[in-house]
């Protein structure tokens, strides 16, 4: 991984529970450009455990002065987000990743509907300032329950095409009306939880949309579980994999070298393959087909869990 | 450095010809005495001084012969540089990508100055100064994949990235080991390596694309590719079999040392900022066997991995015809002495 040691410029809370952070060249130099929709993986030394979260790139793409990301605080998670909230401070040194994009806007398209809800509002805001300065069509629909938990709203330009749906003051966004009157050629893009991305999908099949022109990104974080082992045979030793930890990360802890991307269950670079497995996988990835999780032969270590006696992986 | 570039052609009387640096520096593709396929990827790191790994893009003695060749089969068949509307940004960032390496690499022929957008070009090989404004088309005289291309060694594809796949949505395409940007335009990475003998089932190309969907800015990447070629012509496209593929049956014991070419490419991939895309610049490199014998260890390893080929490979790469009468002529060079690792000469 390309990743450099990057100063912290800001701290800038925008809500309650999300706080923007901003991060420049120690020396002053400029940052790679990026498309919209790229995240990096930010490293946190915590203590003993280096975690490595990923974020959406929320700052202008063509402006390589600085990164910014947002990050909401999960009290539940595995401790990324807390430790940026309570330890990150302006004129810290974290080491952040080269931007990747698995997020992509698709440029053949007449135009994008962007539909957010929550804090997957974050791949948009670079997206915007993209379509914008391409000069392209597009419409964005921002989800949140409160005003007060709407974190990006201080963040979005002033447009008539930019649509904040706050349900709590009885404004829910009706897919259907959404999607019914788009011109041919339309992409529509999703980023937030399972069932608005569901939902976004299910009416798009329901008015004939080709597959094509639907994308989407989960914010999908390892999610939590009980504590199980697995035994890694090229390496010859068994680790134990907490219960807030990720099987990554605890492959991390014990030297064994592992190929990542994401670390969120997209993009395919974990993908190991099962050699045995006496119990339940659970797979929590969108990278793996339901066959292919069915067969149990193979895992991404990035979010993935298992229960059972046991599980040995080529790893 | 000053560097002199040949006068020569790549077609009609065919004065191409390699000074004894170049043949030195010429980038052999074979590691050892035989040949298979494999996803045969390495870093693009900066290479030995005067070695065609040395910078980013490599420019040498042939380059502004080849960008008259180039002209030449353009102006015949515009339909060899193609960019779908959707892949003009991905356009400037190849045009960034060129002037920049060039400009820090080769401070002597070319030049870079940017304030803002406002950008100015100084190509002096070619005798060309540009000024323009940087992601507005209408401030050079064609789009800007053309516009550099058209000073770049080598063919040029710009991949678009989705769907999990990369599709060839762009590219300059006038120095091709018979293959057509026309027909290949619009696919994807499975499709355009269709043709390929033996490597699907292998798994070749799946291995290769999830490499490439993964390749990050910053970190490009190389591998080599090779065919036999006779006469030293650039344009061996599918459009124009009528003119070079009748070329395969003048060669003789006489003169196949000087008029087969051993062709190889250096194919890089680069992703790029702001479109996503990849960038994957394919240089060729031609040299003829009488040349290339004069390098001891090439003549040996040519002739094993020639001699012991599978038959569809010979086939596929379009000199099964010729393979006799190139195997025979090598074999003069090999003393069946061990051959050390590698691809660079002994000494």
């Amino acid at each position: 991984m390309t990743a450099r040691m990057l100063r912290v410029a800001e701290v800038t809370p925008l809500s309650p529970l999300v706080t923007r952070f901003r991060f420049e060249c120690p020396e002053g130099g400029t940052l790679p450009l990026f498309s919209g929709g790229a995240h990096v993986v930010v490293e946190m030394p915590d203590g003993a455990t280096l975690r490595r979260n990923a974020y959406s790139l929320i700052s202008d793409p063509l402006d390589g002065s600085g990164y910014e990301i947002a990050v909401r605080r999960e009290d539940a998670g595995r401790g990324g987000s807390r430790f940026m909230h309570t330890h990150v401070a302006v004129g810290d040194l974290l080491r952040v990743g080269a931007p990747v994009n698995l997020f992509a806007l698709d440029l053949r398209a007449k135009k994008h509907v962007l539909i957010a809800g929550g804090i997957g509002i974050t791949p948009f805001l670079a997206q915007l300032r993209q379509l914008t300065r391409l000069q392209m069509p597009f419409e964005l629909h921002y989800c949140a329950r409160s005003r007060a938990e709407a974190a990006g709203l201080s963040l979005l330009p002033d447009l008539p095409q930019v649509h904040a749906h706050i349900s709590d003051e009885g404004d829910r966004l009706d897919i259907g009306a959404v999607l019914a009157g788009q011109p041919l050629g339309t992409h529509v893009y999703t980023c937030g939880p399972e069932g608005l991305i569901e939902a976004v999908a299910g009416t798009a099949t329901r008015l004939n949309w080709p597959k094509a022109a639907l994308h989407s990104e989960a914010f999908l974080s390892p999610p939590p579980g009980a504590a199980f082992k697995v035994t890694l045979a090229r390496s010859g030793i068994t680790i134990t994999v907490g219960p807030h930890q990720s099987l990554l990360e605890a492959m991390e802890e014990a030297q064994v070298d592992a190929p990542w991307l994401c670390r969120g269950g997209a993009c395919g670079q974990c993908e190991t393959a099962v050699l045995s497995c006496k119990g339940r996988i659970e797979h929590h990835d969108h990278w793996l087909s339901d066959a292919e999780k069915a067969a149990q032969q193979k895992i991404m270590p990035c979010v993935s869990r298992f229960q059972g006696e046991d599980l040995t992986l080529d790893r | 450095m000053t560097m002199r570039f040949n006068d020569e052609t790549f077609r009609d009387d065919y004065t191409f010809h390699n000074s004894p640096a170049a043949i030195r520096r010429f980038p052999f593709p074979f590691d050892q005495d035989s040949y298979m396929y494999s996803v045969n990827i390495e870093p693009h790191r900066r290479g030995a001084a005067g070695s065609v790994f040395q910078h980013r893009f490599d420019v040498d003695e042939h380059y502004v012969a080849e960008m008259r060749d180039r002209e030449i089969t353009l102006r015949d068949d515009p339909l060899r540089c193609q960019s779908l509307p959707h892949m003009e940004l991905a356009g400037w960032d190849f045009l960034e990508l060129v002037m920049v390496s060039k400009a820090e690499d080769y401070p002597e022929l070319f030049e870079l100055h940017r304030d803002g957008d406002r950008w100015h070009w100084i190509n002096r090989p070619l005798g060309i100064e540009q000024r323009f404004i940087f992601l507005d088309a209408t401030s050079l005289p064609c789009g800007p994949m053309e516009y550099i291309t058209r000073q770049t060694q080598g063919d040029h594809a710009l991949l678009d990235q989705r769907e999990g796949n990369l599709w060839m949505d762009a590219g300059m395409v006038t120095s091709q080991a018979d293959w057509s940007l026309d027909f290949d335009i619009g696919m994807n990475f499975f499709e355009w390596h269709a043709p390929v003998p033996k490597a699907h089932e292998l798994g070749v190309f799946q291995r290769a694309l999830k490499f490439l969907l993964s390749l990050q800015q910053g970190a490009p990447v190389r591998r080599l590719n090779w065919t036999m070629t006779v006469n030293p012509r650039l344009d061996t496209s599918p459009e124009n079999y009528h003119k070079w593929g009748p070329e395969k049956r003048t060669l003789t014991a006489g003169n196949v040392g000087a008029k087969q070419y051993l062709r190889v490419e250096l194919q890089t991939l680069w992703r790029m900022p702001r479109s996503n895309a990849v960038a994957f610049p394919i240089r060729c490199y031609l040299l003829a066997l009488e040349d290339l014998v004069t390098v001891p260890k090439w003549g040996r390893r040519l002739h094993r991995v020639l001699r012991d080929l599978p038959d569809e490979l010979a086939e596929y790469k379009g000199f099964a015809v010729n393979r006799p009468l190139i195997v025979d002529y090598l074999s003069r060079f090999d003393d069946c002495a061990p051959t050390s690792a590698g691809i660079f000469p002994d000494d």
